[in-house]
């Protein structure tokens, strides 16, 4: 049976762990490569690395982090933030990673989705997108707003259409990330995740706000996610990877056990 | 010295860094006679079965593999590589190398449940045991990522199978060839464990 996924995502800026709450307030908490190094070692299924430097002066520190990273951590990972192209794309799946992961650029650009899944295959493109809850409206139906430039610039899109025009564009998996909810460690946003699931034929990665096991559970049997981001949780050593597959296992979620 | 066969398939390097990891040589080569002068073969790939087979045909190494293979040089074949060896592959269509017999087929999604490609981690069932395969219990998880799967005519060349919308092939082997449908380089520890052995392994089924 095709197993639900543990995916950590590791906010990585000039080369350095960070960890932010509601997109604001970040902190450098540690290592990256050696923090996958032990979650991977932990039994992790999957990383996410999003570079979150400012300056694209410093997007080379990223390339080395990736190299680094793929030298010693053997399960798949994706890596966004700031990819703007297919050279760029090119440049961090050549470094190392297994897919890529793109955001803002694909919102004011949609067809860099169709460009990376053409030149890449859909299954590395992942499209991730940041998604604010606010009134129902004629241009927003679902009460579900995509944002990006890290929560800051409304788009006016409405999230299940653009999660299926990332689809039909090329997208291989979808990152839903509730700005509501992240950081919190209150839960995943349950309703979100389980209305994109079910709009989509790609797997759904539920991101924002895991706090707890129970959490995870909630958002892989009723939020019909393949999948959940982990971050808090795992960074402030709050939970182990083990100790959450042991959870979601015991309660009959189908997890890989054997690491 | 082991050579990885680039044949243009995609990302080879990730078999190079998981080599590299466990400390073991190896290059990755585009020239048949590299090819034919390894003392080990890796045949990866990731892409589509009709352009690699194009490749393979135009650049003489379709030839080589199937010369190492009959000399009885260990061989191992990840995913799109496991897909050619067979007879023929339904992604083009196209005829493949026909190291052994058999066919790719595309999977069949019987409800919006089940999404195509198959992509994560599932578990396989052990069908007999392989040198290649000690570490490896039933019920252990590998990492596939693909939209065909193998069948072999012969089920004596059957040594792992998977189970996705049907069972499958997960892994096969005849002779001096072994073969994964799942990322063995992307696998974790027992993904590399299969690599550490295959660095190893006479070429001898048991």
């Amino acid at each position: 049976m095709l197993t639900k996924r543990i995916i950590s995502c590791l906010d990585v800026r000039n080369g350095k762990l960070a960890k932010s709450v509601k997109f604001v307030n970040t902190q450098d908490i540690g290592d990256p490569v050696e923090t996958a190094r032990r979650y991977y070692t932990d039994g992790l299924d999957e990383l996410v690395f999003y570079d979150i430097t400012a300056s694209s002066d410093n997007r080379g520190i990223m390339l080395d982090v990736v190299s680094a990273v793929a030298a010693q951590v053997f399960i798949p990972f994706s890596v966004g933030g700031g990819l703007r192209s297919v050279d760029d794309a090119r440049a961090v799946l050549l470094a190392g990673a297994e897919k890529i992961n793109v955001n803002s650029a694909a919102v004011k650009n949609p067809s860099l989705i169709n460009e990376t899944s053409h030149a890449f295959g859909a299954q590395c493109v992942v499209l991730s997108m940041d998604v604010l809850k606010v009134p129902t409206s004629a241009s927003i139906p679902s009460g579900y707003e995509i944002v990006i430039n890290g929560g800051r610039t409304p788009m006016g899109i409405d999230a299940i259409a653009w999660a299926k025009e990332g689809h039909d564009r090329g997208a291989g998996e979808l990152v839903v990330n509730s700005i509501d909810a992240d950081g919190t460690r209150d839960g995943y946003e349950l309703n979100l995740t389980c209305q994109i699931a079910e709009s989509v034929g790609i797997p759904v990665i539920a991101s924002g706000g895991g706090g707890t096991p129970e959490h995870l559970y909630d958002v892989l049997t009723k939020g019909k996610a393949d999948a959940a981001l982990v971050a808090s949780m795992l960074h402030y050593g709050t939970h182990t990877v083990a100790g959450i597959k042991q959870y979601l296992s015991d309660r009959g979620v189908p997890i890989r056990m054997h690491f | 010295m082991i050579v990885i066969v680039d044949y243009k398939a995609g990302n080879l390097t990730s078999v190079k860094r998981a080599l590299d990891y466990l400390g073991v040589q190896a290059i990755i080569s585009s020239d048949p006679d590299s090819v034919r002068g390894a003392d080990r073969v890796i045949f990866p790939g990731v892409g589509h079965a009709a352009s690699a087979m194009h490749n393979l045909t135009s650049t003489g190494l379709g030839k080589a593999l199937l010369d190492v293979f009959k000399r009885g040089t260990p061989l191992l074949g990840i995913c799109l590589g496991t897909q050619i060896i067979l007879s023929r592959s339904e992604e083009g269509p196209t005829e493949c190398l026909g190291l052994l017999p058999g066919e790719c087929k595309k999977f069949v999604a019987p409800s919006s449940e089940f999404k195509i490609p198959h992509m994560g981690w599932n578990c396989v069932k052990r069908v007999k045991n392989h040198p290649l395969l000690e570490d490896v219990s039933d019920g252990a998880e590998f990492y596939f990522v693909h939209s065909y799967f193998p069948c072999v005519a012969d089920d004596s060349s059957v040594y792992l199978t998977c189970t996705y919308t049907i069972p499958f092939t997960a892994a096969l082997g005849c002779k001096n060839l072994f073969a994964t449908q799942f990322h063995l380089e992307k696998s974790g520890e027992l993904g590399l464990s299969i690599l550490r052995r295959f660095t190893l392994w006479d070429g001898s089924a048991c």
